[in-house]
């Protein structure tokens, strides 16, 4: 990623920092967004299995599980903001000419931020004292809100790639029609996909760690249920991830030339085009590769004589650099390469339940279980990749080019190096929290005795029937 | 309608200084707490008392961001591209401040706690002080319509710095108000008592910090200075007379009344600043008007406003009130 764009002469100073900037802490971000988005509703799975059926290890789960979403929810909520700061600090340019469209999904945004905010709060400080179903529907909100919010960004997002609803005049926005803006052409597919892509990788993730539990020769209901849950739920969206990425690849065929043919690596335009596999694009040509004869056509229009077009059908002045088209094209192979992957192993685990009825425990399935977390998580970063540098050399296609949407004042590279000082120093307390958090609690029962704050570090007094366990 | 969406902008900077200053200044308290030992019963209600609210308090901030760009985008880019040095820097204090309090809460005593400890503590100092020279560049207009001002001078000057301190000791007292009372809500005497001498002596700090403000606008910003002392007078009139009494009454009056009159008194200073920039939204040479987007977008945020006012008030008010009744936890 951090290859997004290999500067040329023309571009202005700034233009690559900033780019990288975004780019880095975009795909910091984007890994957290699974956590609020999905992990919540895995918990509250686990919750309602908890006071259905009073099942004590699907609490536990639940309870330990909202203790991990809270850490990660909280940096998640701060690597946003710089977002929001970035967005201003980093592309005047964008904010200042199209803020009055692309700026008020953000502000629906921020409403259910907003809520998502309380109701987190609500939810992981009130298992001792709130009772039970109360405090189950707060989860439920979380969740819900958490749908919205990422509804809103996708918003703003998917303008960026098909923007519709404004009226601009002397390069001012002088009219906008909300829900045109809102509702643009690429918003639901594009939302769709981002929600079930927040699902998949949340579920594998978590499925992952419990994998290598199982691994371990811990085959208590214990891990079984920490396993089923999340897995579950990312086997059922993997299938209907493939139906959506599908169309959508349609429809960019269809509005998004410019993105599609170099997602094709295409450099002319014709019909009969061959599918690429891997390959890079060097001085206007397609090297390296494996090429697949007729395939991108039949994929696109279902027949051979489906033409697509070519790089040679965008004007010089805003055709994607060679490495821009490079980058696009590979991210999306390993996109679909580690989706196909993901679907395997979706299909491996629905053929072994079919078979047994209890969760397998086939080595070679769980170590393909244990490091799905990290496919998934590879595979979203290159889907991101594929949709926002497949844009370039436009942050709104047709209406405003990058190189005009950058910051031109001061310096951006001590900036940057301070946020990836920052950044990792995040991500390093981060995970000694998860780490620490995990032997905690493999060491079971201790814990009380050493947290020096929260929750759980007092006997329950007056909680729910079934509350002050070891979580 | 223009001047009503600046009007939500202007209650969205009052809620942040308030929840957030809040927030802010329990960590400054954290931060002089004193020794890992010695510092404990602080720290430890300092975390009881802000975990469960600090993320819905830091969203004012993003409602801020948001409502500033979508309405007024030019005056949103002018301000990003002059004061992109503190406000780069307020970001990151976010992040570690952030970050550094849920690792804190989350860790078992030991190294890591101190480290993030010390992160959340630092970074709550450093950050309101870079967001009051934000607020002072833009009240003394140095922040040009066009963006590009001085990357320096328009936050290191003495308007910038006199807003950084009053930032930093209003969040100190706010916290220590509301310290007090959660202190006394858990019936731990001796740390009330402490949390009323800090209450106590960061007012009279942040009251001489205001009186000495006096000069300093004069001398540094004429016409700040004048619209504070006319149109804004009585905004600061009552804010002194709160603060006084909140000072007076630390020691009998119940937590609900000081904490009350020491909210009024930072809300109307708040509210000063946006009644003496009126009309205008950056120094003299942009007003709100000229600023502000299309009138759809506009209703947009009104819409939006309401529906905040329908769903996140009671939100906000239940969790408040459960964190009040220590019900989280």
């Amino acid at each position: 990623m951090l290859l997004s764009a290999l500067p040329t002469a023309a571009d202005p100073p700034q233009l690559l920092p900033a780019r990288e900037q975004m780019a880095f802490t975009l795909g910091f971000h984007i890994i957290l967004v699974p956590f609020g988005l999905a992990f919540t509703f895995m918990m509250l799975v686990c919750h309602y299995r908890a006071l259905r059926r009073g099942d004590q290890q699907a609490l536990v789960l639940a309870q330990r599980w909202s203790k991990v979403a809270a850490v990660l929810f909280a940096v998640g909520a701060v690597s946003g903001t710089v977002l929001t700061f970035e967005l201003g600090l980093l592309w005047p340019g964008l904010m200042g000419t199209y803020g009055p469209a692309f700026g008020f999904p953000f502000a629906v945004e921020g409403l259910f931020f907003f809520l998502e905010a309380i109701f987190v709060a609500i939810y992981i400080y009130g298992w001792r004292r709130l009772p039970p179903w109360p405090h189950f529907f707060t989860g439920v909100v979380v969740t819900l809100a958490g749908v919205g919010g990422t509804a809103s960004v996708i918003a703003a997002n998917s303008w960026m790639n098909q923007p519709a609803g404004i009226e601009v005049r002397n390069g001012r926005v002088v009219g906008v029609v909300p829900s045109q803006v809102f509702f643009n052409g690429a918003f639901w597919w594009e939302m769709v996909h981002m929600l079930l892509a927040a699902y998949i990788v949340a579920g594998f993730m978590v499925a992952g760690v419990y994998a290598w539990g199982l691994l371990k020769g811990r085959r208590d209901h214990y891990h079984r249920l920490g396993f089923a849950v999340p897995f579950t739920v990312a086997a059922i969206a993997m299938p209907l991830q493939f139906l959506v990425g599908d169309t959508i690849a349609r429809q960019v065929y269809d509005r998004e030339p410019a993105k599609f043919s170099a997602i094709e690596l295409l450099p002319t335009t014709g019909d009969h085009v061959p599918e690429t596999l891997g390959g890079i694009f060097a001085d206007g040509k397609v090297r390296y590769g494996v090429q697949l004869p007729d395939v991108a056509s039949i994929l696109a229009g279902f027949t051979p004589s489906t033409t697509i077009k070519g790089l040679d059908a965008i004007p010089a002045a805003v055709r994607p650099t060679d490495s821009a088209v490079s980058i696009v094209h590979l991210a999306f192979d390993v996109m679909v390469a580690t989706a196909s992957l993901l679907l395997l192993l979706a299909l491996w685990f629905a053929w072994l339940w079919w078979r047994r009825r209890e969760v397998p425990t086939d080595r070679w399935f769980l170590r393909s279980s244990a490091v799905s977390g990290l496919v998934a998580l590879v595979c979203l970063e290159s889907g991101w990749v594929v949709t926002e540098v497949g844009r370039q050399p436009w942050t709104v296609v047709g209406l405003l080019l990058t190189e005009n949407a950058v910051a031109t004042q001061g310096n951006l590279w001590p900036l940057f190096a301070t946020v990836l000082v920052i950044y990792a120093c995040v991500a390093v307390g981060a995970l000694y929290v998860l780490r620490t958090l995990r032997r905690r609690w493999s060491e079971q029962g201790t814990e009380a005795a050493v947290v020096p704050y929260g929750p759980w570090a007092a006997p329950a007094t007056n909680g729910p029937p079934f509350a002050g366990g070891d979580a | 309608m223009t001047d009503l969406i600046a009007v939500v902008l202007f209650i969205g900077v009052i809620a942040y200084a308030l929840f957030g200053g809040a927030d802010y200044g329990a960590g400054f308290w954290d931060l002089t707490a004193g020794g890992a030992a010695r510092g404990r019963p602080v720290r430890e209600l300092v975390n009881v008392s802000v975990s469960p609210v600090w993320e819905a308090n830091h969203t004012w901030l993003i409602f801020c961001f948001v409502t500033i760009w979508t309405a007024f985008p030019q005056a949103f880019t002018a301000m990003t591209t002059t004061l992109y040095i503190p406000l780069g820097l307020a970001a990151l204090g976010i992040v570690a401040r952030g970050s550094g309090f849920a690792f804190r809460h989350a860790l078992a005593q030991g190294r890591g706690e101190l480290v993030s400890g010390v992160a959340f503590a630092c970074s709550s100092v450093l950050t309101p002080f870079f967001f009051g020279a934000v607020a002072g560049g833009i009240a003394s207009g140095r922040v040009p319509s066009a963006g590009h001002g001085d990357a320096l001078s328009s936050w290191l000057n003495p308007t910038s710095v006199l807003g950084g301190v009053l930032a930093v000791t209003v969040c100190a007292y706010l916290a220590a108000v509301f310290l007090t009372g959660q202190a006394r809500r858990r019936a731990d005497t001796p740390l009330e008592e402490a949390f009323r001498h800090r209450a106590f002596a960061a007012g009279i700090v942040a009251g001489l910090v205001a009186l000495v403000g006096v000069f300093v606008l004069r001398a540094d910003s004429p016409r700040l200075f004048h619209q504070l002392s006319t149109v804004g007078a009585p905004l600061l009139a009552v804010s002194g007379l709160c603060g006084l009494a909140a000072l007076l009454l630390l020691r009998k009056g119940g937590p609900p009344v000081v904490r009350t009159l020491a909210a009024i008194a930072i809300t109307t200073v708040v509210a000063g600043w946006g009644v003496a920039q009126y009309p205008y939204l950056l120094g003299t040479h942009l007003t709100i008007q000229q600023a502000a987007a299309p009138p759809a977008t506009l209703w947009v945020l009104i819409a939006v406003s309401f529906v905040a006012v329908v769903l996140i008030v009671p939100s906000l008010l239940l969790l408040y009130g459960l964190q009040l009744r220590r019900k989280l936890g």
